[in-house]
């Protein structure tokens, strides 16, 4: 009956290209995501040029900081471990239509309690059954940290967006007190926990600096990425995410799902902190946000929840972030304008899918 | 009224199609469609699920561009690149699924779309609507919330919606699908008035009773082709009659005195076998929305059909989301064959035999982005031989699907499709694939019919009747006697979450349901 032909028809129309051939589509895609980064850098340059900076000349410290120096690329690509196990994370949890905004609290927590346990463990056991409890207990309290969020959505319907964003708040200053009461390192006049000998932490790979973290999460993201579109569990999940009303009548478990989602997207934002502090920086200081928790979803959105593509895209995060940290001190611009910068992208992202959107619907009209 | 002065020149066309043909991947939605759209006329188009009805109308809307042949408006040939331009050239369009902002009174809606800067014209409001009003013999309460009408009021208001802006050519899409039968005729006999102020009306539906009831001229599509049409002068030449057997002669194409007239059923049901479906007392919790049910009892054995009849919202929802499972019940039993599943949750009770075929297709039956082929499986997820060890294996779903879509003949341009892309009816035909295969033993059947056309309400009905000659147990929840009167053995009457009767389908059982639906023993 036509209730549904309408719809169709124009959903028909929206879907034409996806069938044809698929390397036009790839060029496509392709001129869609990279042309406005460029639009978007050109006005961001208009901004540092407003501010009185030459923008070629910050966008060459960027790009030769985060990208061409030799230090500089192992700094990316050692950065990019815990933003990667961060976007699997919101991956799992986009994808079932659950949003975990509380990424922050979850890998806060994930990295005291890791920069807790870890030199304690190394003393009584071998160094890699040390680090791996430490990456265990930190995905377990990251776990257990999100079920407050996941019981709530899960039995009373609760909008997890606004709890999980009151726990990432409640998350950081536990963290924050934990430093400073628990697990205070009595050796520094700073509160800090105890810092993990640089021997004992991750290995680095071959004669670099870049943190064997970068493999785990390289990992975590693809293992995420085929189970939420391989397997029967990331089918079920898939389907609470797309129509929680099918998921009731096809008779899954939506409460466990719900729970297990949060789960394992909390445990991955966790294993981030982990990794970050077994890997990088061996010890947490009392003050310490790093704040990529927030940083990772624009990423995970223009990768649109896509395992392969969210790779990219941590990837050029971490690039601009690096680079921005030094072009920010060599130029005096604040350091913050590398978000102003991602959100720039964003926005014109955002514009490019919305005009293409409208191009393509008056085309095929 | 500008706009009714405007086109009161009779005979000529307001709006007229040319060799129109549009495609979309997969389908060509119409091909070469010729119409003629006059004033003073109610040109009804007929056609089924997937005809190109919609397509013509989106087109003639100015939501979509044919791709060969051209659109005249006024005789001249005029592209409608907008809806805001269809509005502008006088075509008003009343779509199928209300367009109205229910917290907002009907003045406030009817103001909606005015100039930003200016206050909203209340007086100059009223004063119009009277005059419409008055002159189409309706009453329309401005000052009325939207949410507080009922369907009838709420598209009386979008006509005056489509009056107040001098539209001279007015499309009802479907409009009669959520219309209480009272309502219809209401809305026929206002449409009878408008055309006699001189508008042109196109009046969309798949009921070859209102069309004959209604129209002036019936152009009837067929797979996207115009099939045959049936001019004024010819119509009134014709009873009712003649004109519906010669609409099912052009749609097709075999003669049949009344297309949804019923064969008597087919007595199956086995006197001497135990019941496979027994519930006795079962009682559900009323909620802020919903009716709850008390002591509900009934038997099916294999093989036979239990018909619940009833107005709409009496509780058939719920009778069928608590026998699923969906619902929890608040005392009472449930047996499939003779094992206790009222406490099972709903997966366990269709692995043993229980399936539930909703009539809310694409709200809970499907997922509407995922493709066709998954939505087969869709309560099936993990089982083998589709998954192994939790891993899809594609190559066995696609291969299982192409099959259940020969076997259930589904029309979708590959098994990849979004199923939302497909009608009504192809949906419906996925469900059935998916409740009817392997391991089913009793099946819920709820509106299994609603909203579909003639063509696969017959093709369902059939499957309906294949299921109970397997020797399954039927339940089927319906509003539409007729049905229940052509297929079913025994039709139990709900009213107000209980059942008040059950009647054998023989000779009287029509007046017998039809006074237990009143409130009178049977």
């Amino acid at each position: 009956m036509s209730i549904d032909t309408a719809p169709t028809v124009s959903a028909t129309a929206l879907d034409a290209t996806s069938g044809a051939t698929t390397r036009r589509d790839i060029a496509h895609r392709l001129l869609m995501t990279l042309g406005p980064i460029l639009v978007a850098l050109v006005i961001a340059g208009c901004i540092l040029l407003a501010v009185g900076v030459d923008p070629l000349a910050y966008y060459g410290f960027v790009l030769e900081k985060g990208l061409f120096s030799p230090l500089g690329i192992q700094q990316t690509l050692t950065r990019m471990a815990p933003l990667l196990f961060l976007a699997a994370g919101l991956i799992v949890a986009f994808r079932a239509g659950m949003w975990n905004l509380g990424g922050d609290g979850q890998f806060l927590l994930g990295a005291v309690t890791a920069a807790a346990s870890a030199p304690m463990f190394v003393q009584v056991m071998p160094a890699w059954l040390a680090l791996v409890c430490s990456f265990l207990i930190a995905m377990v309290v990251a776990m257990i940290w999100s079920l407050v969020p996941a019981l709530l959505r899960a039995y009373q319907g609760v909008n997890e967006i606004i709890t999980t964003l009151m726990m990432t708040f409640l998350g950081t200053s536990l963290a924050n007190v934990l430093v400073k009461l628990a697990f205070r390192d009595p050796n520094t006049t700073v509160p800090q926990t105890r810092t993990l000998p640089v021997e004992d932490r991750l290995p680095r790979l071959f004669e670099t600096t870049i943190t064997s973290g970068l493999l785990l999460g390289l990992a975590a993201i693809v293992i995420v990425h085929l189970v939420m579109t391989r397997t029967a569990f990331g089918l079920k999940l898939r389907i609470v995410g797309a129509n929680p009303r099918a998921a009731v009548h096809s008779g899954l478990g939506v409460p466990g799902l719900t729970v297990a989602v949060f789960a394992i997207s909390a445990g991955l934002a966790g294993l981030a902190g982990a990794v970050d502090i077994i890997g990088v920086q061996g010890n947490v200081r009392a003050d310490w946000n790093p704040a990529y928790g927030l940083a990772v979803i624009p990423a995970v959105f223009l990768a649109r929840m896509n395992g392969f593509a969210a790779i990219g895209f941590v990837f050029l995060l971490s690039v601009l972030s690096i680079g921005g940290e030094s072009a920010a001190r060599r130029l005096g611009v604040p350091n913050h304008f590398t978000l102003v910068l991602v959100s720039i992208v964003l926005i014109v992202l955002a514009l490019a899918e919305y005009f293409d959107h409208r191009y393509n619907q008056s085309r095929r009209a | 009224m500008s706009g009714f002065s405007s086109s009161s020149v009779a005979g000529r066309d307001i709006v007229a199609l040319e060799g129109v043909t549009k495609r979309f991947p997969g389908i060509v939605a119409n091909d070469s469609v010729d119409l003629s759209i006059r004033p003073g006329e109610v040109h009804v188009l007929l056609g089924e699920n997937g005809a190109g009805k919609s397509t013509l109308i989106g087109m003639l809307s100015g939501l979509q561009q044919p791709d060969e042949g051209r659109i005249l408006v006024d005789g001249k040939p005029t592209p409608i690149t907008s809806p805001r331009h269809a509005l502008a050239l006088g075509i008003g369009t009343v779509f199928q699924h209300m367009m109205l902002v229910p917290t907002l009174t009907v003045a406030e809606n009817l103001l909606l779309g005015g100039p930003w800067w200016q206050r909203p014209r209340t007086e100059e409001l009223a004063a119009r609507v009277a005059e419409i009003t008055g002159m189409l013999g309706i009453t329309v309460k401005l000052q009325a919330k939207v949410s507080e009408l009922s369907l009838g009021e709420q598209q009386q208001v979008e006509i005056l919606r489509a009056m107040l802006r001098n539209s001279r050519l007015l499309i009802l899409d479907e409009s009669t699908s959520m219309l209480t039968p009272k309502g219809i005729d209401e809305l026929g006999a206002l449409m009878r008035r408008l055309v006699e102020q001189g508008l042109a009306i196109v009046f969309i539906t798949h009921k070859l009773k209102e069309a004959a009831a209604f129209g002036d001229r019936i152009s009837v599509l067929k797979l996207g082709r115009k099939v045959g049409e049936i001019p004024p002068e010819r119509f009134r030449t014709l009873g009712e009659q003649e004109i519906v057997s010669e609409i099912v002669e052009l749609m097709f194409g075999k003669q049949k005195d009344d297309p949804e007239a019923v064969e008597r059923p087919v007595r199956t049901a086995r006197a001497g076998t135990a019941p496979l479906l027994q519930v006795a007392d079962l009682a559900v919790a009323p909620t802020d929305n919903a009716p709850g049910l008390s002591s509900i009892s009934f038997d099916i054995r294999p093989g036979e059909i239990l018909g619940i009849a009833g107005i709409d919202g009496n509780g058939q929802k719920q009778l069928a989301e608590a026998l699923a499972g969906q619902r929890t019940a608040a005392g009472g039993s449930i047996r499939l064959d003779g094992a206790a599943i009222e406490t099972l949750s709903v997966g366990e009770r269709r692995r043993r035999g229980l399936r539930y075929l909703t009539d809310d297709r694409l709200g809970e039956g499907t997922v509407g982005t995922f493709p066709v082929s998954i939505n087969f499986f869709l309560k099936q997820v993990g089982a083998a031989p589709f998954w192994r060890n939790g891993v899809e294996k594609r190559a066995e779903i696609d291969k299982r699907a192409a099959q259940l879509v020969r076997e259930y003949d589904v029309r979708t341009p590959s098994l990849k499709t979004p199923v939302a892309r497909l009608s009504g009816g192809n949906i419906q035909k996925v469900l059935l694939a998916r409740e009817l295969a392997e391991g089913a033993q009793v099946v819920i059947f709820n509106k299994p019919t609603y909203g579909l056309d003639l063509a696969n309400t017959l093709a369902s009905r059939q499957r309906i009747r294949d299921t109970a000659a397997r020797g399954l147990a039927v339940l089927l929840i319906s509003t539409d006697l007729e049905e229940l009167l052509g297929l079913c053995d025994r039709i139990a009457v709900i009213a107000d979450g209980a059942l008040v009767g059950t009647v054998e389908n023989v000779d009287d059982a029509r007046t017998k349901v039809g006074r237990l639906m009143i409130g009178l023993a049977a």
